[in-house]
C-alpha cells in the first residue's frame, strides 16, 4: 500500500496477494487472472474499492490471488451474495468470478435472475466445459456426446448456450474471449468493467487435465481465423484467412458467404450492432453450430450485446433518496409509528 | 356525527374483568377485517388485549365449508390479557361451518350470534349437518345463550337505496355485526366510520354503505328485543396513561431490525423471500425505506440469505426473515456465515412441519433445527421471541448480538406470534441497549499487517469493511488459517479454530442477563420452564394455579444458545421441571443434555397454540402426584 494517488501508480502487481495461485500447470485460468490484474490500474479504483465474490470451483479460488476485498463463498451463490453487497454498497467495484459448472447448473437461477435486475457487476465466466474441481464430469455446457467419468456412454444433456441464456434473461452486456488470446481478452475485461449493469464475459478457457483441446477449433493458429469472427461495433462481419468471406442476412438467417467467389461485397454484408438485441440473438446462436459441421458459422468473439439499462442499486438508491426527500425518518418516529394513540 | 354512547337506550350494563370473543365466518365473509376493527376500538379506548387471526392457508377455500372458515379471536379487559382466551366467552357464526368448527372452544353457557342467512339449507349440507338437521332449531345449543340474527337480510333492508349492487351489499354484512358488537360492548363505533372514510375515500358510496351498516347493526342492538335478557356488558378500559401502537409479531420483528440500524449507526439490508407466515416483516421493512432500509426480494430463500452475507461483508446490518423450510434452504449459507464470522440476523417463523407442512398454523418444532441443523460444527447464538411485543426485543438483541459478537443469530417466534397482536407502550430510543459494531480503523502503511481472525478477549474478530484502506482481506468458506484468514489444511488449525468458534458462542453467556423468574417463588415443588409463544398460556396458568396455593413458579427463556449462566441454579432450585413445548419436546431433550435433570414434557403438536387450561390441567396433574 501507498500513498500515492492510486489512479496513476498502481500496476497489475499491486493487485496480486501474498498467496501463490494453486490452478494446475497450463491451466487457462492464470491468463485469466494475470489480465484480470493489468486491467484493474486502468479503472482508476483503489483496490480497497474492490471486490471479488466467487463460488466453489477452480476459477472461484480467483479472489484469493487479489490484494482486494473478496469472499470465497459456497457453490452456485457467488451472484446473491455479489448482488447484496453492491446493493448494500453500490460505492465499490465488484467482480464475480464463476465457471459453468458454479454459474450456469447449481447457480442457475441466480444467473437469470441476476442478469435480468442488471447490478453493476463485472461477471468473468471461466467455461471449460466440464466440473474440474471435483475431477472431470460433464457440465451443462458440455457438449453432447463427450465422455466422461460420469458420461461413460457420451452426454446426451443438451448443452446451454450462454449467450442466449444470458439475452434471454435481460442481461444488458455479453462479450465472449479466449484465456490464449491475453491482448484482446484484457480489451473486453476493460470494456466489461466501463459497463454500468451487470456484464457478462464468457471466457473460453482450457482445462488441459480433463477437458484438454475443447477450444482448439477456434483457438489454434492454424484453423482459427476459419472458425471465429471478431466483432467491431459498426463493421461487416469478416472473418477467414485475409478476412475473404463474411456473413450476409437472409431475412432473419445468417449465410456465410465467400467474397471473392460469390461476388458478394462487404457493404451487403451483416453491420455489426452490439445494440441491436435482434442481430444479438441471432449472433447468440452462432454458438449452436459445430465448426466441424457443414454450414457452420464462425463462433462471434468480442461484445456480441451491450445495453445502457438503470441498474438495480441506483434503482433502489433513487427509491430511498425519494422516501428520504423531506428528511430520513428518525428513531422515535419509527418508534411511534404512524397508528398509535394515547390512552389520558 | 351521532355519538354512538349518548343516544342509546338505557339497557342494563354489566362489568366484566375481560372478554374473549370470537368472530367466524366463511373466508369471504370479512372476519380479520372485522376483528381487526373490533381490537383496534378496544385498544384505543384503552382495554388490555390480545389477538389471534385462524385463517386458512387458501386464498379461497370452498365457501361455506369447514376448512373454508376464518377466524379471528381477542380477548380484552381491564387487567393485562397475555392470551387470546382458552375458551372463548362469545362467538358470532356467519355461517354453520363456523359454528360447527369452533363450537367445541366456546364456553358452556357462552354466547352464540348465529348469521341466520348461513344456515340455510345449502349451507348446512356445506358444514356437514345431517340432512333436515340444522343446531339453531334441534336444541342442541341449549347449553349456550344463542341469539339468531338474520344479518345478511337486515343489512340488505338497511342498505336497499344504496345504489349497490346485491353483492356489494352483502359485503357490508360483516360492518353490520360489528356495530352490533359495539352496541352489546358498549363501544363507539366512531373510530371505524372514520377508518371506513379514509379507507373508501375514492368510492364514496361504498363507504356510505359499510358505515350505515356499523350503524344499522348498532341501533339493531338497541332496538331489538332479543338482548333484553343479557343486556350490555361494559369492559372498564383500566390501561396506563401513554402513547400506546398496537403491533403484530412480524411488524415488531420488522420494526426492532429498523431500530437496530438506527441505533447502530449501520444501514440495514434484508435479503428475503416470500413465505407464510413470515413475508410481513419484509412487507413491513419494504415500506420503511424512509428509515433507510434496503430490501431485496430474492430469487429464492438462498439468494435471501446469500444476498445478506454480502451486504453483511459489505458492512450493513443485514438480515434474512423466513419460515421452517426457508431455514432448511439456508443451511448451508448459514455454516459459511458461522466460518466468516459476520454478522447476520435471521428471524424464522415457525410454523408446522415437515415439509409444506401447516403454513399458516404455529408450531415451535424449528429448535432442533436452529441449534443444529448445520454441517460441520457451527454453534450460533439462538434466541426466541415469547409475545407479540417481545419479538421487538427479542429481535433487536438478536441484532445486537450479531453485531458485537460478530456471528449469525438465530431469532425464532412463530406463526403464532407473528400475526398476534397486543398493545405497546411506545418506546424511548434512550431505553434502547446501545450496539456497537467491532469496525477495524483504517491501516497505515507502517501498521503490522491486517489479520482479519484476530480476536478480542470475547473471542470476537473485528469488522474490516470494504472501501477500509489496508484491510483488504479475502475470506470464505474454506478453514482458515488462525488470525490471518488463509486457506489452511492444517489438522490442528482445523481443530484450534472449531473450538474458538464454539467458545466464542459460549463466552456469550458472559454478556447476556442472568433468566429471572416470571412468577412463583424462588424455590418449590414445580417449575415451568417455557420458551416462546407459549409464555401467555404458561404465565396465566401458573398465576392461577399459584391462587390455588400450588408451590408453582414460571421462568421463560429468551436465550437458548447459550443459556443464561444462572439457569443450572433456577431448575435446582425446585423438585420438578415442567416443559410445555409445541412439538416433540426439543427443548426437554436440550435442557437434559445440557444439565443431567430429568424435566417432564408437555408436547402439542397441532398447529396451535397452548391454552391456560391445558396447561393448569398439567401442572395440577403434576403437583398432585409430588
Amino acid at each position: 500500500m501507498t500513498d500515492i494517488n492510486p489512479t496513476t501508480a498502481l500496476t497489475a502487481k499491486d493487485f496480486a496477494s501474498n498467496q501463490e495461485p494453486k490452478w494446475c500447470p497450463g491451466c487457462g485460468d492464470h491468463a485469466v487472472l494475470q489480465q484480470i490484474k493489468s486491467v484493474l490500474p486502468e479503472l482508476g479504483v483503489a483496490s480497497e474499492n474492490i471486490a471479488f465474490v466467487s463460488g466453489i470451483g477452480c476459477s472461484s479460488r480467483l479472489p484469493y490471488y487479489m490484494a482486494t476485498y473478496g469472499i470465497h463463498g459456497i457453490h452456485g451463490r457467488a451472484l446473491p451474495m455479489a448482488t447484496g453487497l453492491k446493493a448494500a454498497r453500490p460505492d465499490l467495484s465488484v467482480w464475480v468470478a464463476t465457471g459453468d459448472g458454479d454459474a450456469l447448473s447449481i447457480g442457475g437461477n441466480h444467473f437469470i435472475h441476476t442478469l435480468r435486475r442488471n447490478p453493476d457487476l463485472n461477471i468473468v465466466l471461466f467455461n471449460n466445459e466440464i466440473y474440474g474441481l471435483t475431477k472431470g464430469q460433464y457440465s451443462p455446457t458440455s457438449k453432447l456426446g463427450l465422455r466422461t467419468v460420469t458420461s461413460p456412454a457420451g452426454v446426451i444433456d443438451h448443452p446451454f448456450n450462454p449467450a442466449s441464456l444470458a439475452i434471454g434473461s435481460g442481461g444488458t452486456f455479453f462479450a465472449r474471449a479466449f484465456d490464449k488470446d491475453g491482448k484482446f481478452l484484457r480489451s473486453i475485461l476493460l470494456r466489461a468493467a466501463q459497463h454500468r449493469g451487470t456484464s457478462l464475459v464468457e471466457i473460453y478457457q482450457n482445462c488441459p487435465i480433463f477437458n484438454n483441446a475443447a477450444w482448439d477449433a477456434f483457438a489454434n493458429a492454424d484453423i482459427k481465423a476459419e472458425n471465429t469472427i471478431y466483432l467491431e461495433q459498426q463493421k461487416p462481419l469478416l472473418f477467414g484467412k485475409d478476412q475473404k468471406k463474411g456473413i450476409r442476412l437472409d431475412g432473419f438467417k445468417p449465410i456465410v458467404v465467400d467474397l471473392e467467389k460469390s461476388g458478394v461485397s462487404t457493404a451487403d454484408l451483416w453491420i455489426h450492432d452490439e445494440t441491436d438485441i435482434n442481430k444479438a440473438s441471432i449472433l447468440a446462436r452462432f454458438a449452436d453450430t459445430d465448426p466441424d459441421s457443414e454450414g457452420a458459422l464462425p463462433r462471434p468473439i468480442g461484445v456480441l450485446y451491450a445495453e445502457d439499462r438503470v441498474t438495480y442499486e441506483d434503482a433502489l438508491t433513487e427509491q430511498v433518496r425519494d422516501a428520504q426527500k423531506n428528511g430520513a425518518g428518525t428513531l422515535a418516529e419509527l418508534l411511534k409509528g404512524d397508528n398509535s394513540y394515547v390512552i389520558k | 356525527m351521532t355519538d354512538s354512547k349518548t343516544t342509546t337506550k338505557t339497557v342494563n350494563v354489566t362489568s366484566k374483568a375481560s372478554v374473549s370473543v370470537l368472530f367466524a365466518g366463511d373466508s369471504g365473509d370479512g372476519m380479520q377485517l372485522t376483528g381487526t376493527q373490533f381490537a383496534n376500538t378496544v385498544a384505543v379506548r384503552g382495554s388490555e388485549l390480545n389477538t389471534f387471526p385462524n385463517f386458512p392457508s387458501e386464498i379461497r377455500a370452498p365457501a361455506g365449508t369447514i376448512s373454508g372458515v376464518s377466524g379471528f379471536q381477542l380477548q380484552f379487559g381491564s387487567k393485562p390479557v397475555y392470551t387470546p382466551g382458552a375458551l372463548f366467552d362469545v362467538m358470532i357464526a356467519m355461517n354453520s361451518a363456523a359454528l360447527k368448527a369452533n363450537l367445541k372452544n366456546l364456553h358452556q353457557g357462552g354466547i352464540i350470534i348465529a348469521g341466520t342467512d348461513g344456515f340455510d339449507e345449502k349451507n348446512l349440507k356445506l358444514a356437514g349437518y345431517p340432512e333436515g338437521v340444522n343446531p339453531l332449531e334441534d336444541g342442541s345449543l341449549s347449553n349456550y345463550t344463542v341469539f339468531p340474527v338474520p344479518v345478511q337480510q337486515l343489512t340488505r333492508e338497511a342498505l336497499k337505496d344504496s345504489g349497490l349492487s346485491s353483492r356489494e351489499v352483502d359485503r357490508c354484512k360483516n360492518m353490520f355485526i360489528l356495530g352490533l358488537l359495539y352496541w352489546l360492548y358498549n363501544l363507539p363505533y366512531e373510530g371505524t366510520v372514520e377508518m371506513l372514510q379514509s379507507k373508501f375515500s375514492k368510492k364514496p358510496l361504498i363507504a356510505d354503505a359499510n358505515i350505515k351498516a356499523v350503524k344499522a347493526g348498532y341501533y339493531f342492538g338497541d332496538e331489538t328485543e332479543i338482548f333484553a335478557n343479557i343486556g350490555r356488558f361494559d369492559i372498564p378500559p383500566e390501561k396506563e396513561h401513554g402513547t400506546y401502537r398496537r403491533v403484530t409479531g412480524n411488524e415488531a420483528a420488522a420494526i426492532a431490525l429498523a431500530a437496530a440500524a438506527k441505533k447502530s449507526g449501520l444501514e440495514l439490508f434484508l435479503g428475503s423471500y416470500p413465505i407464510t407466515p413470515a413475508t410481513e416483516i419484509l412487507q413491513n421493512l419494504a415500506k420503511m425505506k424512509k428509515w433507510g432500509a434496503k430490501t431485496f426480494q430474492a430469487e429464492d430463500e438462498i439468494a435471501g440469505i446469500c444476498s445478506s452475507i454480502g451486504a453483511a461483508f459489505g458492512g450493513a446490518l443485514a438480515a434474512t426473515n423466513t419460515s421452517g423450510p426457508g431455514l432448511a434452504l439456508k443451511t448451508e449459507a448459514l455454516g459459511l456465515a458461522v466460518i466468516m464470522e459476520i454478522p447476520l440476523v435471521v428471524i424464522n417463523v415457525q410454523r408446522g412441519g415437515p415439509s409444506t407442512g401447516l403454513p399458516t398454523k404455529p408450531e415451535q418444532s424449528d429448535l432442533f433445527m436452529a441449534m443444529y441443523g448445520r454441517h460441520g460444527e457451527a454453534p450460533l447464538p439462538v434466541v426466541a421471541a415469547s409475545s407479540p411485543v417481545d419479538c421487538f426485543y427479542t429481535t433487536y438483541e438478536a441484532a445486537r448480538l450479531a453485531v458485537e459478537h460478530m456471528t449469525p443469530v438465530i431469532c425464532l417466534t412463530d406463526g403464532y406470534l407473528a400475526l398476534s397482536s397486543e398493545p405497546w407502550a411506545v418506546e424511548s430510543p434512550d431505553n434502547l441497549a446501545e450496539i456497537k459494531p467491532r469496525i477495524h480503523a483504517a491501516r497505515k502503511p507502517e501498521d503490522p499487517p491486517y489479520l482479519p481472525y484476530k480476536r478480542d478477549e470475547n473471542l470476537v474478530r473485528s469488522w474490516a469493511i470494504p472501501g477500509t484502506k489496508g484491510l483488504e482481506h479475502r475470506i470464505g468458506g474454506l478453514e482458515k488459517q488462525n488470525e490471518t484468514g488463509n486457506v489452511s489444511h492444517d489438522p490442528d488449525n482445523h481443530e484450534l479454530m472449531t473450538k474458538l468458534r464454539a467458545e466464542k458462542i459460549a463466552r456469550i453467556a458472559d454478556t447476556i442477563p442472568l433468566q429471572t423468574l416470571d412468577n412463583g417463588a424462588e424455590k418449590g415443588d414445580l417449575l415451568v420452564l417455557g420458551w416462546g409463544s407459549s409464555y401467555g398460556a404458561i404465565k396465566t396458568a401458573v398465576d392461577q394455579a399459584i391462587e390455588k396455593g400450588y408451590s408453582v413458579a414460571h421462568a421463560h427463556l429468551r436465550y437458548i444458545n447459550p443459556f443464561p449462566k444462572n439457569l443450572r441454579q433456577i431448575l435446582g432450585n425446585y423438585k420438578q421441571v415442567l416443559i410445555p413445548e409445541n412439538n416433540n419436546g426439543q427443548l426437554v431433550h436440550i435442557i437434559r443434555d445440557t444439565f443431567l435433570i430429568e424435566p417432564v414434557g408437555f408436547s402439542k403438536v397441532k398447529g396451535l397454540p397452548f391454552n391456560e387450561m391445558e396447561i393448569l390441567a398439567k401442572i395440577t396433574d403434576l403437583i398432585k402426584e409430588l
